[in-house]
């Protein structure tokens, strides 16, 4: 059958969506899901909040039109469906001296939800956004089906990537992918003893791949402590490959409790020897550490969880500090916080990186978890930053406008484009993004 | 020396996996069915997996005059030649009831085609000296259920085709494995009322492989499904006929 009645979720699982799903095998099956009741493409719903949420109406689930329609092996050019996973692509093109040229922190995030998003890696600084390095899009949008590049239909070509899926389903795209020396990372960790020094590292990084951990809880002198990791593709031999792990029930509350999350990073701080240490990883072990564990957010127990994550212009450094310092003394935070220096790069209007500094952590659900949120987003639009779509749940609708200049001009283009509203999301209704022209 | 596989019926999720599987050990593919627009999308998938050359072939298990064509073409490769076969078809029994003449199809579909095709290229298959054929019947064919008992009578009837034909080919060194699968996660089930225990397409497409390997004979998958038909089959038919599963 084309529907069925699913409830599903993001990743954080804080917000809950019910109503028909297709999930089409064919592209003629998409074709007939799109003719019959048109509503959004979703991928694999790794969009923490309410991105991949279609409530009461209809969406279709693209996973399983995912092959690789022709690959240019001199060029480097992968034709290939959107639902397909970048971590799949990298597994298959590594050994062939190729990766996806940005790939995010989860393997099993699809290529449509890829560029519907303009995801950044641990790369943005040097290689940009996911979108900059997609050559072409081919669109499905009612019974018209068209080809789009930053060349060809470029206005449509800029709301489609880092479009939110608003401007139709992304069938298959094709990406320049990058050139790689192989299929392991040679990583250097160091541990940072504070927050300025943790700019500095990123600053003078000169690694083509470069992520911070934080340890959120630290606070006075330690504040913004954490481990800089640095790597670079290599080649040698693969260490073997693990059997990923599955988490098979929700967790009680005290196993993210405050003293247990303390103990933790800690001692995930202390791992890494005092002078640093490298070595070799597969690469999915760098790139997408956390899949080892599948279904890792049930970790967050039933009531789920939610990411913060903001970006803030260079200049806007002590806000930054400001944010880490409230989080610490909220005794709210999660191990999981993340720190990355992102450049300029950015393919579409709603693109959401952009020169400065990012950071991301994550919290259990909860009302102080929601006042700290909307403390840390109101600080974020103060200092000019943004707060990532892809992760939220929460934002204002009224903050949108300052953080994203050009959503006046996306919204006519996807109003444009969908002009029943047929693509909209529980994301876009939520933040009423496409009333803003 | 590079094995060739038929995939008839290759637009199933369930043929797509196992072409997957059988491309990345380097066989040789031949991905034959009706949509062949979407056929030559999955073949060069194939190739990129690792397939050593992957095609697109129009199959209808309804057009016998077809078949001698593809036996023709897959005749021209050295190797040893592999069969599997994952097409049939099932319209709702309430489909069937309403228009009977609907039963030939589901026959044809699911039973007298496949079992065309395999008898014009066991032939080939002896002359070899080897080979593989997959037949992909259903747990629906262990015993009639009011549910959907004319797509399970084809499927009964095309195991015991399998049967016949694993008792011909073994002789020339060939081998025939027997598929029942229970419910698989596919276009066919999804939003289906009453599906339960649904496996994903990949964890059969590894049993299948596992299975040829091990020259099983006939496997249930998940193998659970092995438990709970022998539990049905041994339900008596007083008691049977009167229930509902
Ligand atoms: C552990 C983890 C780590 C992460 N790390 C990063 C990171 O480092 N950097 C980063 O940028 N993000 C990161 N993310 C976020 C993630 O990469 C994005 O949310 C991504 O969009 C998820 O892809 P998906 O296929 O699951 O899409 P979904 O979440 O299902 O959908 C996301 C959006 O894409 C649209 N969409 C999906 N497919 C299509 C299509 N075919 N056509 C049109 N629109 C479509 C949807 O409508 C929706 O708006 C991370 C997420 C997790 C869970």
């Amino acid at each position: 059958m084309l529907w069925k009645t699913l409830t599903y979720s993001g990743w954080g699982r804080v917000a809950e969506a019910t109503g028909p799903v297709a999930r089409p095998e064919r592209v003629s099956s998409l074709a007939a899901a799109l003719a019959d009741d048109a509503g959004p493409a979703i991928g694999n719903c790794r969009s923490y909040g309410d991105a991949c949420l279609s409530d009461g109406r209809s969406a279709i689930k693209m996973v399983r039109l995912d092959r690789m329609i022709s690959f240019d092996a001199d060029a480097g050019v992968l034709d290939v469906e959107a639902g397909m996973c970048v971590g799949e692509i990298a597994k298959i093109f590594a050994p062939q001296g190729w990766l996806p040229a940005v790939m995010p922190g989860t393997g099993f995030a699809t290529v449509g939800g890829c560029i519907a998003n303009d995801v950044h890696g641990k790369n943005h600084h040097g290689a940009g956004s996911f979108g900059q390095h997609v050559v072409e899009i081919t669109l499905m949008n009612g019974d018209k089906t068209t080809v789009i590049s930053p060349s060809k239909n470029a206005a449509l070509f800029k709301a489609t990537v880092g479009g939110l899926g608003q401007t139709g389903v992304i069938v298959s795209a094709k990406l320049q992918l990058l050139a790689c020396k192989g299929d392991v990372m040679m990583v250097t960790e160091r541990r940072i003893d504070g927050f300025d020094e943790f700019i500095e590292a990123l600053d003078a990084s000169q690694a083509s791949y470069t992520v911070g951990w934080i340890d959120a809880t630290a606070k006075g002198d330690a504040l913004g402590r954490g481990i800089l990791e640095e790597g670079e593709t290599g080649y040698g031999l693969v260490p073997a490959k693990k059997k990923s792990k599955t988490v098979p029930f929700n967790a009680p509350r005290f196993a993210l409790s405050k003293p247990i999350v303390k103990m933790f990073n800690s001692a995930y701080f202390r791992r890494v020897p005092e002078n640093g240490r490298t070595s070799v990883k597969p690469i999915q072990d760098f790139f997408f550490p956390l899949d080892a564990i599948h279904d890792w957010n049930k970790l967050y127990g039933k009531q789920g969880f939610m990411q913060f994550q903001c970006v803030v212009p260079p200049g806007q450094i002590d806000a930054l500090k400001r944010m880490l310092e409230k989080i610490a003394h909220s005794g709210l935070a999660s191990p999981l916080a993340v720190l990355k220096r992102m450049g300029g790069g950015a393919a579409g209007l709603m693109s959401f990186p952009m020169e400065g500094y990012t950071l991301a952590v994550d919290f259990r659900s909860s009302a102080k978890a929601l006042k700290l949120i909307a403390e840390l987003e109101t600080t974020t639009a103060e200092a000019g930053g943004r707060v990532y779509l892809a992760k939220d749940a929460t934002l204002e609708a009224k903050h949108l406008p300052a953080m994203y200049p050009n959503l006046s001009k996306f919204s006519a283009a996807a109003n444009k484009a969908d002009p029943d509203g047929n693509f909209e999301t529980d994301l876009t209704s939520r933040l009423r993004i496409r009333s803003a022209s | 020396m590079t094995d060739n596989w038929i995939i008839l019926g290759a637009t199933s999720s369930m043929a797509k996996a196992f072409a997957r599987a059988v491309s990345s050990e380097g066989a040789r593919v031949f991905l034959a069915g009706r949509d062949l627009e979407d056929l030559r999308v999955s073949a060069s998938d194939c190739v990129q997996r690792g397939a050593e050359a992957a095609e697109a072939m129009m199959f209808d298990a309804r057009q016998q005059p077809g078949f001698k064509a593809i036996v023709d073409r897959v005749a021209q490769e050295d190797g040893m030649i592999n069969v599997a076969v994952f097409v049939g078809s099932m319209p709702a029994q309430s489909d069937i009831d309403a228009d009977p003449s609907l039963i030939d199809g589901v026959i044809k579909d699911s039973f007298t085609g496949p079992a065309a095709f395999l008898q014009t290229i066991a032939p080939e298959m002896e002359e070899r000296g080897g080979g593989t054929v997959i037949g992909v019947g259903s747990v629906a064919g262990d015993r009639g259920r009011i549910g959907n008992y004319v797509y399970g009578s084809a499927k009964a009837g095309f195991h015991t085709y399998l049967s016949g034909l694993r008792n011909r080919l073994t002789r020339s060194g060939g081998h025939v494995v027997t598929v029942k699968p229970g419910f698989v996660d596919s276009a066919m089930t999804w939003g289906i009322e009453g599906m339960f225990l649904v496996a994903p397409p990949e964890k059969v497409a590894t049993d299948l492989l596992r299975a040829v390997e091990k020259k099983k004979n006939v496997i249930y998958t998940p193998f659970f499904w092995a438990i709970i038909m022998g539990i049905i089959t041994r339900i008596p038919e007083r008691i049977f006929k009167k229930m509902s599963i």
